[in-house]
């Protein structure tokens, strides 16, 4: 009955199955909705989205899909027992406060006709086609209106406030899981999340595991007499080296790269971890620190380190022609580069050929003539969740060759 | 739910928001098992505590580590045992089934009465240790070769499994379960949960304390920012060392309850002293 939703989720990105959507229409049929909005928002987010990463599109969809639905959002009787009994509802009062609103309350029933509230109250509320905090007159939050919730007007109507009485639509349409959204930018822990993904585990070190299966086939096979069998434990076996920018177009982008970095670090997780960093593009040194004093020259990286190591290497990639290509291109006028920039990037993708190149930027502005040469010796993603994934599938899997003509 | 008066409606001292409640109880009435992600210290793994106890059911719970294999949760064949018996020959070790011990999950299956299983922190595994259960938990039976048996519910279990997102949790598992992501508490629901706790607390400095928790929440960059517990905690500190609300909103005392972290505890200072002493942060 719902079948069109099904298509909107999807349409929306939702990654919802047949079987998901099986569960949620035989829930629909034992009748679990009672028929109302708001159940049907919950439950069915619960059978159909399977990740808060997902949460907002489905908020988008509901709301394509259902937004148009009049719900009765306003138990009018509800409402009519807050009037009748508006003090129970605040629990925040002192008892003096207490009394001054009673007071209040009773100076607001003899002036105002409960009849004549209501009825204003309905006309408002026709008016009323948005959200409103704050104010004298509308029915929103925070205000001095009659009507609404956390105001402060004595024996005025209380909207809301509870999230079960807000229409679902409503829940929907203020979009609460926006920030959960998966091709948003990253904070520390999905970054350590996504990073996890990087490993690749092998049976490494000294033989000190008890493998127990091989123990009793053995001990089987001596008659009875127990043989002990030791075996390699499995460790992650991943070696990355992080490069990131500091330049001056970078600056923007600080607390984002400050994010990979710090999930980096913590991870220990990795075999072993190093990091350097540059200022817009790499020549004959890189640097220890991010103040760019310690120099390490890039060959030093070359010797030090097999090609099996992964390489990351973060920056907007937008710089000065003459700095990728230009001998003597570098921003700083007190260094000299003999080689451009872009041959030492060639060697770095030739001697790590498992790297690839994080973008902070959007996609979108990536039509610059630095960036798209440098995408084309290293694979280029955005710095984003997904961008990360998809980095990290790309460190995994067999590297391409880069495709300068 | 049809019937008003079974199904969970929260407990005395776990407050579950509505749409939480109603889905613990189609969770229950399908028979699925229930996903509860979230923010760590939002109450996933009192959840399952709270149902169990709401329904007067018997709690059982499987707290998963790293090395935990899905086998385990199952049973366990103590071949070292039975090695071990075999060699000295006072016992007799015809019979497998005494080597035979039932894991969590084994447990639950063959109980007499229904009762709650929670897997707690299901992330905390290998990233395959979900697959391994998915028949277990959609069958709600496994087999045992060494006896040839088949172990089946006698009662489905209500079963409750939280994860901290450490670990994404694979699709083919996700698809059948029921899922729902608790959201940090806002301060009207704050409010109750910690007058559930602390039933006499002075109104005013409850108030002044949520003000700043949620304040020292919203600094940005924490590594870890304060949760239910640390503010539980924080407003222990405050009552037993008879703290005025006038003083916490001109300092922070036992600021080492909320921030655990060195780190955030010197940038929240550094913060605070550049916004000119603890005052509100300028958002407009």
């Amino acid at each position: 009955m719902f079948t069109d939703f099904f298509f909107v989720l999807k349409k929306k990105g939702v990654p919802v199955t047949i079987t998901e959507w099986l569960s949620f229409i035989e829930a629909l049929y034992k009748g679990y909705f009672q028929s109302s909005l708001n159940h049907l928002y919950y439950i069915g987010r619960a059978f159909l989205v399977k990740s808060e990463a997902y949460y907002d599109m489905y908020d988008l969809a509901f709301q394509e899909f259902f937004g148009g639905i009049e719900t009765s959002a306003l138990e009018l009787d509800k409402v009519m027992e807050w009037l009748e009994n508006p003090l129970h509802r605040l629990p925040k009062l002192t008892p003096e406060e207490l009394a001054e609103f009673q007071k209040k309350l009773e100076e607001f029933r003899k002036e105002h006709d409960m009849e004549e509230l209501m009825r204003q109250f309905r006309e408002r509320l026709k008016e009323q086609k948005e959200r409103h905090d704050g104010g004298g007159k509308w029915i929103g939050t925070g205000g001095t209106s009659p009507f609404g919730a956390y105001g402060y007007h004595p024996g005025g109507i209380r909207v809301g406030g509870e999230s079960w009485m807000q229409s679902a639509a409503k829940v929907a349409g203020e979009r609460r899981f926006r920030n959960y959204r998966n091709d948003l930018i990253l904070d520390v822990r999905q970054t350590k999340m996504a990073l996890k993904r990087l490993r690749e585990l092998k049976r490494e070190g000294s033989q000190e595991e008890l493998n127990i299966d091989e123990t009793i086939d053995k001990t089987a096979k001596e008659g009875g007499e127990i043989e002990l069998v030791f075996s390699r434990s499995r460790e992650n076996t991943v070696r990355l080296i992080l490069l990131m920018d500091t330049g001056g177009s970078m600056l923007p982008y600080t607390e984002l790269c400050e994010r990979l970095f710090s999930a980096a670090t913590q991870m220990e997780h990795f075999k072993e971890f190093k990091y350097y960093f540059f200022h817009n593009c790499i020549y004959q040194d890189v640097y220890e620190d991010m103040a760019n004093y310690k120099r390490v020259p890039t060959e030093k990286l070359f010797s030090n380190f097999h090609k099996g190591y992964k390489v990351v290497i973060v920056g907007d990639a937008r710089m000065a022609y003459s700095e990728l290509f230009d001998v003597n291109g570098c921003i700083d006028y007190f260094y000299s580069n003999d080689k451009p920039g872009i041959e030492w990037l060639m060697r770095i993708k030739q001697h790590f050929p498992y790297s690839v190149w994080l973008n902070p930027t959007h996609r979108n502005f990536w039509g610059h003539y630095t960036v798209d040469t440098i995408s084309k010796i290293f694979p280029m993603f955005e710095l984003t969740i997904d961008g990360l994934k998809d980095a990290i599938k790309a460190l995994t899997s067999k590297p391409k060759q880069p495709q300068l003509n | 739910m049809t019937d008003k008066n079974k199904g969970y409606k929260g407990s005395d001292y776990y407050i579950a928001s509505k749409p939480l409640m109603e889905i613990v109880n189609v969770a229950i009435a399908l028979g699925k098992p229930l996903v509860i992600k979230g923010e760590p210290g939002t109450g996933k793994t009192l959840l399952a505590h709270s149902i169990a106890e709401a329904l007067d059911k018997k709690l059982i719970i499987w707290n998963i580590k790293s090395t935990t294999k899905a086998k385990d949760g199952l049973y366990v064949y103590d071949t070292v045992q039975r090695l071990n018996d075999a060699r000295f020959k006072d016992k007799d070790i015809s019979d497998i089934r005494q080597y035979i011990k039932l894991g969590k999950l084994g447990q639950a299956f063959k109980s007499d009465e229904q009762v709650v299983l929670l897997i707690d922190e299901i992330d905390k595994a290998d990233v395959e240790f979900p697959n391994d259960l998915l028949n277990e938990l959609d069958e709600m039976s496994f087999h045992i070769p060494e006896l040839d048996e088949e172990v089946v519910a006698k009662h489905r279990p209500i079963v409750v499994i939280t994860s901290n997102s450490e670990k994404e949790l694979p699709d083919a598992f996700l698809r059948r379960c029921i899922f729902y992501y608790i959201e940090f508490p806002d301060d009207e629901m704050m409010e109750r949960i910690v007058k559930v706790h602390y039933p006499d607390i002075e109104n005013k400095l409850l108030r002044e304390a949520l003000k700043r928790f949620y304040w020292i929440r919203e600094v940005d960059g924490l590594r870890k920012k304060p949760s239910t517990s640390e503010l539980l905690d924080w407003i222990k500190a405050l009552m037993l060392g008879g703290i005025s609300p006038d003083k916490i909103s001109s300092e922070i005392p036992f600021l080492g309850t909320l921030l655990k972290n060195e780190q955030d505890t010197g940038r929240f200072v550094r913060l605070s002293n550049a916004q000119g002493g603890f005052g509100f942060k300028k958002r407009f």
